[in-house]
């Protein structure tokens, strides 16, 4: 093994002796051993990240197998290691986030009883999303996959005593499980029709299957490489929260705010893009699964901005804000534009993270209030989380020279150049969107850090639902403060490249950062048409301000301003005048009633149906205790016959002889 | 390696350990406890030269032994394993270690004859696995239902004796037929009771489905398969923790066994004539009781009916005569006695502190028993077939082996990522998960330091075979191809 090669393996290792010495020895180490030990993990395989990062560009690309996990039949399974371009990027960028919120939990979790467990959680979360991302195969990919959902159920369940956040993991989990079954299928088609489940022996042979069609309705011949991609990107949809298994992130938001920062905004909601991004060389043999992938995630883009909208509680809104900007991503992978979607994966995990971090920082000055109702005017309590906040929402609207400015508006160009069908819906909603993630940003940022303070009005108000650790009834309400090193270190730490990481557009975009890790078909040149277009950041810049996309979020921006600054008592009237709409947005288009109803209850009834009628009724009713009866019933009757009389016995076989001398002599 | 008759000895070792301690009383339940432990303990170290000295690239019996045992009608006293049946001597062996210590407090009255009953039932239970002759098979299969029946009737819940005889009845029904069958292939083969020969014996396609026939009731009772499946809830239920995990663990393996020894090889041909009807039966297995596993109120039935499910995919694994399906299904097997021995034996931690089984009783005992709870989970998230557990290996690769033999098949057994997850985990949400229930959670004590040993032994099983499952696949490889290439000759 070359010394490159230990530096991969060390990059989740780390990681994971983090999260156990953490998690088992987390009693004798106490809680100052617990974090140095999750966060000296953490920070080793960032740095090894970097060093490899920087190999990577070099030219030194690794693909080779760990050990051997499975064999069966001809087929090997293989744990190992892809490091490429595309590796790379995911590997700096979770490594980094995840450092950033381990500082961070040291202060947000300070007086939480589970404060190891919590560092436990999130080192193993990091050591999956990273076997995630370094994954050569597509088994290891599902181990990955279906491991990072395993730490997200336990982190969304973290404060295991509130019914809600046992209700939200248990639905997270199952709503995943849905998506996980079709990635499984996808999987399963890839074995059964290349033989093997590593990556590069797929891609080798997937041009040779454009034409290859599969019969799953008989008579309905269906292109294998369709099939395929659609199971995957259903893996996807569940993952990444696309529209309709979009339902589990809002409700993620039980679990602490670290977490929501790190695993449902910046990194695993992100897995299913990398996923597609990976399988662009098998995306781009099926138009049709393109085009699904533009329409599920414009929906997704557009319709999940609107609910944030009305969100009064502050991480919601950042929920919302996460799935749409998650659409975002998506409708470039659907527009071909690979790149691009990486691209905005990237900032968006920036400044989402500080968005989601500086909510924290909030809730904890404010003690463990998350209504924005009842904050207002927090920017000259909390100068740093202010301004840190006020980048986030800046790069999120997609306002320049912010990061989101870049992604955002690059996913926009990509899928106007886009000739697949849907294209032109999905451009719509993505730019439609625009105006909305505008309004939503700056809302919040209105709601929460301008305007009267409205924290010290509602005194008795909190310690009931909102309170996220239920243990902090007896402060009363004193001037809220900026928050601590460890908590401001990292929002100003992960500001930073929310400004700057959209600046590097020219290497990530057209300077072929990505090379041959993901495959473009050449009929889809939309990506080669704005290469040609684009000459610099600044240029970029300046033809940005000219466009529509800009003004419509500056528009955004602007509505929140006078709904929210200007005239402060506009909202209510709108609210009583659109009744319909509104009530429609908060109640997230119905979808959580209509699950609850139909597959849970739906689940349960029929359970519960199959039980009563099948098992006890049918089968041990009928037949089960019914034989046991007619063999009693027999029995019974049987010793009738054996009363032990002689006269009933010789009178019977008087009879007997009687009957068969009769059939013999007439037969005869 | 070879010298010592292993195979005889992982059988007689427990069952004279089982006999000798049934001289003791109550009074000495002490010495009981300890005198099973190290008859269980030697009975798994006599095992393991199997899998030491085995030698994975054969596919012929191995350990074997052979002398005559009634001349007249040609019976022999014939053991032997294969990459097949060493597996399950192992799991039976080490379950018994984990049973005998399962029961070390929690049983207070005739200690000596539920240990006894137990040791014996082990070493019945490996002489199912070793045996060659078919005769020999067919004795340890029927009095392996003794001790277990006795175990349910006497250390049972309150409806014991219903269960008991619904068990007794179910199995023993099913098995007659079998002798049927045994005593037909004896007369065809020309005088022989060996499996082996009948493997290579041509058979008609009318007997073959006859014989399929008999051997279906005596394996599909056992698996259970649906529609043959009701007693097992209620054994299940009124069984002792130990009998759960046994009857669960080893006894469920003997059906599935039967398939795989008997109606594939013997009967290839009806075999797969049939396969449509016992593929159904899988799927049924796994869509229709997951979904009946969702509305149990009572932990061990909603255990039980997660048992058939999972039984669902080996049997669906063994009939769709790939390499994936069938060695996934062996993994299943093995996994499966793990997982729900470790489940079973979690309800036992419980039912010896609260005395109920019902899940409205409880809630939130992770605020009281903490260590506790992070092993269920484990065992939970096994039994979900979550990835680098046990529970996922046999899983993946039935599903991988199904999509490869059809999609549609393929679908509705990878419906159980669906299914699995609801039942199992809205089972922990509501006992282990939530705020403290009432003042009986409250007083709950987290588990000692024996029942710690037993759980974590199984927790790094399930661990250690869903990161490297190797150790445990390469032993079957040869023996499943065989089998496998065997099924693809006719015998018409």
């Amino acid at each position: 093994m070359t010394s490159m090669q230990q530096l991969y393996l060390l990059v989740p290792l780390a990681p994971l002796a983090g999260a156990l010495i953490a998690g088992l020895g987390g009693r004798a180490i106490g809680r100052a051993g617990a974090h140095w030990a999750a966060i000296l993990g953490v920070t080793v395989s960032f740095l090894a990240s970097v060093a490899i990062f920087f190999d990577v560009m070099n030219g030194n690309v690794f693909n080779g197998s760990v050990y051997t996990w499975l064999t069966s039949g001809e087929t090997r399974f293989e744990i190992g290691f892809l490091i490429d371009r595309l590796t790379v990027l995911m590997m700096v960028v979770v490594t980094f986030v995840s450092l950033m919120v381990h500082v961070y939990t040291i202060g947000y979790m300070a007086d939480d009883p589970g404060y190891q467990r919590f560092f436990a959680y999130i080192a193993l979360f990091t050591f999956s999303m990273l076997m995630l991302v370094m994954a050569n195969n597509f088994l290891q990919l599902f181990f990955g996959w279906e491991a990072v959902g395993l730490v997200s159920y336990l982190l969304i369940g973290f404060w295991y005593t509130r019914p809600t956040a046992i209700y939200a993991n248990l639905k997270a989990f199952l709503v995943n499980r849905v998506g996980d079954f079709g990635f499984l299928l996808g999987i399963g088609l890839i074995l059964a029709n290349f033989g093997t489940l590593d990556y590069a022996a797929v891609f080798a042979q997937s041009s040779g299957m454009v034409k290859t069609t599969i019969e799953i309705i008989p008579g309905a011949p269906w292109l294998l490489m369709s099939v395929i991609c659609i199971c995957l990107f259903i893996g996807a949809m569940g993952k990444s929260a696309q529209f309709p298994l979009h339902v589990w992130l809002p409700d993620s938001m039980e679990g602490p705010t670290p977490i929501s920062a790190l695993i449902h905004a910046a990194t695993m909601v992100t897995a299913g893009i990398f996923m597609v991004s990976r399988m662009s060389p098998l995306f781009e043999l099926s138009e049709a699964a393109l085009s699904f992938v533009l329409v599920i995630g414009g929906i997704t883009a557009f319709f999940m901005a609107l609910i944030a909208v009305v969100q009064y509680d502050i991480k919601r809104v950042i929920a919302y804000s996460t799935l749409s900007q998650l659409g975002y991503m998506t409708v470039a992978l659907g527009a071909s534009a690979y790149s691009v979607g990486m691209f905005h994966l990237m900032t968006h995990a920036f400044f989402k993270a500080v968005l989601f971090l500086g909510a924290g920082s909030v809730i904890i000055a404010l003690h463990h209030e998350q209504d924005m109702r009842k904050m207002g005017g927090l920017r000259k309590y909390m100068p740093i989380t202010y301004l840190t906040m006020l980048i986030g929402a800046l790069a999120n609207a997609g306002l320049p020279p912010f990061a989101g400015f870049f992604s955002k508006d690059s996913i926009l160009e990509a899928v106007h150049l886009s000739h697949t069908p849907g294209a032109g819906f999905a451009y719509l909603m993505v730019l439609a969107g625009v105006f909305v993630g505008g309004l939503y940003s700056f809302r919040l940022i209105f709601y929460a850090f301008h305007g009267k303070e409205r924290f010290a009005a509602h005194d008795a108000g909190h310690g009931a639902a909102k309170d996220e650790h239920g243990h902090d009834a007896g402060h009363g309400h004193v001037v809220p403060h900026e928050s601590p090193a460890v908590v401001t270190l990292p929002l100003i730490m992960l500001a930073i490249p929310s400004i700057a990481a959209g600046w590097t557009i020219g290497t990530v975009l057209y300077g072929g950062y990505f090379g041959s890790a993901i495959f473009i078909a050449p009929e889809h040149e939309g990506m080669a048409e704005m290469a040609q277009e684009y000459h610099g950041v600044i240029s970029m810049m300046l033809h940005g301000l000219t466009s529509l996309p800009f003004w419509f979020a500056l528009a955004g921006a602007a509505t929140a301003w006078y709904l929210y600054i200007a005239r402060p008592d506009l909202p209510a009237v709108l609210r009583q005048k659109a009744g319909v709409l509104v009530t429609i947005l908060e109640e997230k288009y119905g979808f959580d009633r209509f699950n609850d109803w139909f597959f849970a209850g739906g689940a349960r009834a029929l359970g519960g149906g199959l039980w009563k009628f099948g098992d006890v009724t049918i089968i041990d009713g009928f037949m089960v205790n019914g034989t046991a009866r007619v063999v009693g019933w027999i029995g019974g009757l049987v010793r009738l016959f054996q009363s032990g009389y002689i006269y009933q016995y010789a009178f019977t076989m008087i009879i007997g002889v009687f009957v068969l001398l009769t059939l013999w002599f007439r037969h005869a | 390696m070879t010298s010592a008759p292993w195979l005889s000895l992982s059988i007689w070792i427990p069952i004279l350990f089982g006999l000798a301690v049934l001289v003791f009383s109550d009074r000495h339940a002490a010495q009981v406890r300890q005198i099973s432990l190290i008859g269980a303990v030697l009975g798994l170290a006599v095992s393991l030269p199997l899998y030491s000295g085995f030698d994975t690239q054969t596919s012929a019996m191995q350990f074997v032994e052979l002398s005559p045992w009634i001349p007249r009608f040609n019976i022999h006293y014939n053991l032997g394993v294969d990459g097949i049946s060493v597996l399950f001597i192992l799991l039976n062996s080490f379950i018994t270690v984990l049973v005998v210590l399962a029961g070390w407090e929690s049983i207070k009255q005739r200690v000596a004859q539920y240990m006894a009953a137990f040791l014996i039932m082990s070493g019945l239970l490996n002489g199912v696995f070793a045996a060659l002759d078919a005769m020999l098979f067919y004795v340890f299969f029927e009095a392996t239902l003794i001790p277990m029946y006795l175990v349910i009737g006497v250390w049972g819940g309150p409806n014991r004796v219903y269960a008991a005889v619904k068990f007794f009845l179910y199995t023993l029904l099913g098995s007659l037929l079998m002798l049927v069958a045994f005593l037909y292939l004896f007369d065809k083969s020309g005088g022989s009771f060996a499996i082996l020969d009948w493997h290579k014996l041509p058979l008609a396609m009318t007997p073959q489905l006859l014989l399929f026939g008999a051997f279906f009731l005596a394996f599909a009772v056992k698996v259970p398969m649906w529609p043959v499946h009701t007693w097992l809830p209620d054994a299940h239920v009124e069984a002792p923790t130990g009998g759960s995990a046994v009857l669960a663990a080893i006894l469920l393996k003997l059906g599935a066994y039967g398939f795989i020894r008997f109606s594939l090889p013997v009967l290839p041909d009806a075999s797969h004539a049939l396969s449509g009807y016992m593929i159904t039966l899988s799927l049924i297995a796994v869509v229709y009781i997951g979904l009946v596993a969702i509305a149990q109120t009572d932990m061990k039935k909603l255990i039980a009916y997660s048992s058939i499910a999972h039984m669902g995919f080996v049997t669906l694994g063994f009939f769709i005569f790939n390499a994936y399906g069938v060695e996934g299904a062996l993994v299943q097997m093995v996994s499966h006695g793990f997982v729900s021995a470790a489940m079973f034996l979690c309800v036992g931690v419980m039912y010896d502190r609260m005395h109920s089984r019902n899940i409205a009783d409880y809630g939130g005992v992770v605020n009281t028993m903490p260590k506790f709870a992070s092993l269920m989970m484990l065992f939970a998230m096994a039994n979900c077939g979550l990835p680098a557990t046990s529970g996922f290996v046999g899983e993946f690769m039935v599903i991988m082996g199904a999509l490869k033999h059809s999609f549609w098949i393929g679908f509705l057994a990878a419906t159980t990522l669906i299914w699995g997850a609801a039942y199992t985990l809205w089972l922990y949400k509501r006992v282990i998960f939530g705020a403290v229930a009432n003042e009986h959670v409250a007083a709950l004590k987290d588990i000692g330091a024996r029942e710690f040993l037993v759980l974590a032994l199984l927790a790094l099983a399930v661990l250690g075979m869903g990161l490297y499952p190797v150790p445990l696949t390469e032993v079957m490889h040869a023996s499943v191809n065989e089998l496998l290439k065997h099924l693809a000759v006719s015998k018409l």
